[in-house]
């Protein structure tokens, strides 16, 4: 879709093919449910290693694009509420935030499904809710309680959903790489016709275990799709600082690669589909999302020792995934600026409301110590800190 | 082995005593009962930074490298500094890859050169454990002493607070099993300077286990603790608190665990000796067996998973060398048997409290609740 700046100019680009905006307003009640076809263009092109870019229009519809504006609001409020929460110490230990990132948890969803699976690090929160996570679920897990969803017993970098096929909410740098090739070898195995996105940040993509599961997803052609979430930062060390080569989607060297706008939920739709296209037909591809986080790194990193304030409201106001959609809403009289601003008041409360039923979720039971060790426990004993004091056998 | 070396006046090789005394506050009143009025006192943080800047101003081959150790100041701030003080031929941020940097590193080691390497934690070692163990700990022995390995393997290890159980693993087992590896383990803060110097200046590699939660904490220093020469030995445990009735053996945090633990147990009229081990490996059995050969009584204790853990070592070697003396079976207190879990009742449950030590002491006396 075409930056802001050139809508204000002239809204000849942005005409989509119908004439969804000479419509009376009366048919603008019902657009959240109007899946007729509307052909957007994405501002950047996209740029390619050995394979032949998609085409730069996107098919969406009215329903999408406002799915995509409510979704991302979801996710932004979700984590500016965990970093409140976690200010208040309500949340403990590492807090990873995806606000910037939103568009792209929403992008890949609109293009895959939940059969496709996803995999990917600790920055977890949003791909948690992209695959039909709930909110309460999310607060509960980040506050250590019972209905976490993982229990509690995992915390915010390990958020798990396999139903919906996401594998995880992993700590280790670059480790769910090979995971997520490992799910492709299973669903090519298992002849499914499904993919895996395996997603993880530019501090990663330097990992050695990166470039031996890509060369055996390569040999045995496998649908694995590896997604760099290019946020220009690895915790604190800038991407000229760690890669001889930032080039991220070229750097499967023989396996082809896609430089994608990660902060334009279109153009990551696009990348997505033809990327699980390509898997299905050819094997393993690269994905490179240009994207940015406004947190540091975690709750613990202020984000300011390494970049500048300018360049983070810079990208906040030129760049803003949810901000490029309003205007595209509002430019294409999908909606107004009202029914927009009503909506995300809707999803604040929504947040709100979970924040609050996640707070009276009890923590887990101290016999949780001992479950989920296992599948099959056939009598192993466990023990507590004081081993005569608390022994269990698991049964 | 270094000794503690006599006082000296501090060489201006680089850091100077009074910026190190900078970093020093004087304690008119301290928080714990044995340090005297008027005493210095310094954060285990400050202990380990000055520590890696008198060796790296001593010695040209020292160097050091990891994530964020640099431009960021350390993840935890330990390396804070020193990349304007010696510039970037002397401090080397790396990419997220550890397996590359610490084959690096030993590699550099190979060649004479001292790196003193920083895992951000020591869950990250894993990525890297075949360089540590196969590459560094053994190379001595298998080039028959023609390649040593003088390297520093330090980082935070253990517990932290609510990290998960892919960020709270204690790896003193791991790594203290490996013969060819040095495994230290610092408690105070001069545990920290005496033990990182001896550990840089140390021919052979070392595995330097800190703990998040202490680096904050501070600790009285001596002056002697305080000179650059000061160095500690390697292989010798320190009797924090002499005691009569009972052994307690432990090391980093629970050491304070311990000492807290032995204070309620005196208000019992239990005697505890606090033995603070700082060397896991090599495990000095004989300060644990003499100890336990005047108490008769042992509670080993130590934070990581209790199968196969350092606390089994030291109960096998009491049982071997001094099982006529024990009038009680050995207790084992360590971290529950579990991944840890995040919640943070789950957690508390998942690490050893200072009642469980308390327990475990009162259980060897044979005294009930």
């Amino acid at each position: 879709m075409a930056l802001s700046r050139l809508s204000l100019r002239s809204n000849r680009f942005l005409r989509p093919s119908t004439t969804a905006a000479a419509l009376p307003s009366s048919i603008r009640r019902h657009v959240s449910t109007d899946t007729t076809p509307i052909t957007i263009e994405t501002a950047v092109p996209f740029e390619s290693h050995l394979c032949d870019a998609p085409s730069r229009s996107v098919e969406t519809s009215s329903a999408e694009i406002l799915s995509f504006f409510r979704d991302m609001a979801r996710m932004r409020r979700m984590e500016i509420a965990a970093d409140s929460l976690y200010k208040s110490k309500l949340i403990r230990g590492f807090c990873h935030l995806y606000d910037g990132q939103e568009a792209l948890a929403v992008g890949m969803e609109a293009a895959i499904t939940r059969k496709d699976a996803i995999i990917t690090s600790y920055r977890d929160h949003c791909t948690f809710l992209g695959r039909g996570g709930e909110l309460v679920d999310a607060f509960s897990e980040l506050m250590g309680r019972k209905r976490g969803c993982s229990n509690g017993k995992g915390g915010s970098m390990h958020f798990y959903k396999k139903d919906a096929c996401f594998y995880g909410g992993h700590g280790i740098v670059g480790a769910q790489i090979p995971l997520g090739c490992g799910l492709a070898f299973a669903q090519k195995y298992s002849k499914e016709e499904f993919v895996t996105f395996t997603l993880y940040g530019d501090g990663a993509a330097n990992q050695g275990q990166l470039f031996e599961a890509l060369n055996i997803a390569a040999l045995w052609d496998l649908p694995a799709i590896l997604v760099c979430e290019n946020n220009h930062y690895g915790m604190g060390t800038a991407t000229w600082r760690s890669a001889k080569s930032p080039a991220y989607f070229k750097r499967g060297d023989y396996v082809p690669g896609l430089k994608v706008d990660g902060m334009d939920a279109l153009a990551v739709k696009q990348a997505c589909k033809f990327a699980k296209e390509h898997a299905l037909k050819n094997g393993p591809i690269v994905l490179e999302m240009d994207t940015y986080r406004y947190h540091g790194h975690s709750m613990s990193d202020p984000g300011s020792t390494y970049r500048t304030r300018d360049e983070v409201s810079g990208v906040r106001q030129v760049r803003d995934p949810i901000e490029r959609v309003r205007k595209l809403l509002l430019s294409h009289d999908i909606a107004t600026e009202k029914e927009l601003k009503d909506m995300e008041k809707e999803v604040r409360k929504e947040v709100d409301d979970a924040v609050a039923q996640a707070k009276e979720s009890p923590v887990p039971e101290p016999s949780e110590l001992f479950t989920n060790m296992y599948v099959k426990d056939c009598g192993v004993e466990s023990f507590g800190a004081d081993r005569k004091e608390l022994k269990v056998t698991l049964t | 082995m270094w000794g503690i070396l006599g006082r000296r006046a501090v060489v201006n090789g680089g850091i100077s005593a009074s910026s190190l005394r900078s970093r020093v506050r004087s304690s008119s009143v301290s928080a714990r009962s044995y340090a005297a009025a008027g005493s210095k006192e310094m954060t285990v943080r400050d202990a380990l930074n000055s520590a890696i800047d008198e060796e790296m101003s001593a010695d040209p081959k020292v160097f050091v490298m990891g994530e964020e150790v640099g431009q960021y100041q350390g993840a935890y701030k330990i390396t804070k500094g020193l990349l304007e003080k010696y510039g970037p031929e002397r401090v080397y941020d790396t990419p997220i890859t550890e397996a590359g940097f610490t084959g690096i590193g030993v590699g550099a080691a190979y060649a004479g050169l001292k790196p003193v390497v920083e895992f951000m934690t020591f869950n990250f070692s894993m990525q890297a454990i075949d360089h540590i163990i196969n590459s560094a700990a053994k190379s001595n022995y298998m080039s028959a002493g023609q390649i040593n390995v003088p390297i520093v393997f330090r980082g935070p290890n253990g517990a932290a607070a609510g990290v998960g159980a892919q960020h709270s693993q204690c790896y003193a087992a791991w790594y203290a099993s490996v013969p060819g590896l040095k495994v230290l383990a610092p408690y105070s803060a001069e545990d920290a300077r005496g033990l990182l110097k001896a550990a840089i200046r140390d021919p052979d590699p070392v595995v330097f286990l800190e703990n998040e939660l202490l680096y904050g904490e501070s600790f009285p220093i001596s002056e002697e603790a305080l000179d650059s020469s000061f160095c500690l030995p390697i292989g010798k445990a320190k009797i924090e608190r002499e005691g009569k009735d009972v052994t307690i053996t432990t090391f980093s945090k629970m050491v304070g665990f311990a000492l807290k633990a032995a204070e309620k147990l005196a208000e019992e009229g239990i005697s505890a000796e606090v033995i603070n081990l700082r060397s896991i490996r090599p495990l000095d059995r004989a300060t644990i067996n003499a100890s336990v050969r005047k108490t008769s009584r042992l509670v080993t204790v130590e934070e990581g998973f209790p199968q196969h853990g350092v606390c089994a070592e030291i109960c096998a070697s009491v049982v071997e060398e001094s099982f006529s003396y024990l009038d009680a079976p050995v207790e084992r207190i360590a971290g529950a048997d579990v991944p840890m879990p995040y919640a943070a009742n789950l957690e508390r449950l998942a690490l050893p409290q200072v009642e469980d030590i308390v327990r475990a002491a009162k259980r060897a006396c044979f005294r009930s609740k």
